[in-house]
């Protein structure tokens, strides 16, 4: 593999059951391409958590990854409500989801830990209003 | 422990094969929290839970797992087992409650794999 392979998926607001088709899709990609199971499982969970998150506060988004021989860094954007205070949601346990997230199994405060557990760099930028962009990178060596 | 042990064990009924009821597994998850789930890694094989949606394929595809079990008695809808089907993720129903179905997987050698549940 000595090319760079770039993907973009559009994640739907919507539709919670369609949550997690990007993720499946790179997973898919990467196992083909021969990456050893241990990254793609923390790329999986890393983007799944970022995919839900999409889905259940940002309204959806855009998702880019590129995949070098070194690493696969993932960039996942949305025009949700922004995140308030980024430390206390990096927090495990700390979650402004509503009872019904919860009912479908997520909203724990567990997305944001788990994808910074999973990524091996993780940056978050977000604005109040405007939307959130969760930059992740898994070291593929 | 294979899948056809578990659907033994736990008297459940087959609701999907996926890719090989002889696979071997050596450990579980138990939980309703799909976050709770990604969050330890420890190549758990089956997860038992009573969340019945698709992200519990999800969740279980992510995480490279071989069989899913729902407690109660609760049943998939057919989208949810087609998705399980294409991933080759058995899918399971058993009769018992979710801290018996844990309970019986333990007593026959079904570990946490966690450090912590040793």
């Amino acid at each position: 593999m000595s090319d760079t392979i770039n993907l973009t998926y559009d994640v739907p607001g919507d539709d919670f059951t369609r949550a997690g088709e990007a993720s499946s899709d790179v997973k898919g990609v990467l196992k083909k391409l021969g990456l050893s199971p241990q990254v793609v499982r923390k790329v999986a969970i890393a983007m799944y958590e970022g995919e839900i998150n999409m889905v259940i506060h940002g309204g959806g988004g855009q998702i880019t990854v590129e995949v070098t021989p070194d690493a696969v860094t993932m960039r996942l954007a949305d025009h949700g409500p922004g995140i308030r205070d980024i430390s206390l949601a990096m927090q495990e346990g700390w979650s402004t989801a509503p009872e019904e997230v919860r009912n479908l199994g997520f909203g724990a405060g567990m997305g944001l830990p788990n994808m910074k557990k999973y990524s091996d760099e993780m940056e978050v930028i977000s604005e109040v209003g405007v939307g959130t962009t969760v930059n992740m990178k898994v070291y593929v060596a | 422990m294979t899948v056809s042990d578990i659907a033994r064990i736990l008297k459940a009924e087959v609701l999907c094969e996926g890719d090989s009821m002889e696979a071997e597994v050596h450990t579980a998850c138990g939980s309703d929290m799909m976050s709770d789930v990604l969050a330890y890694v420890k190549d758990q094989s089956v997860l038992l839970t009573g969340l019945v949606n698709s992200q519990v394929v999800r969740t279980a595809e992510m995480m490279d797992m071989v069989c899913i079990v729902f407690v109660r008695g609760k049943r998939p809808d057919e989208q949810i087992l087609s998705l399980a089907r294409q991933r080759g993720i058995a899918v399971l129903s058993t009769p018992y409650r979710m801290f018996t179905a844990c309970g019986l997987l333990y007593d026959n050698g079904l570990k946490g794999g966690c450090e912590t549940d040793v």
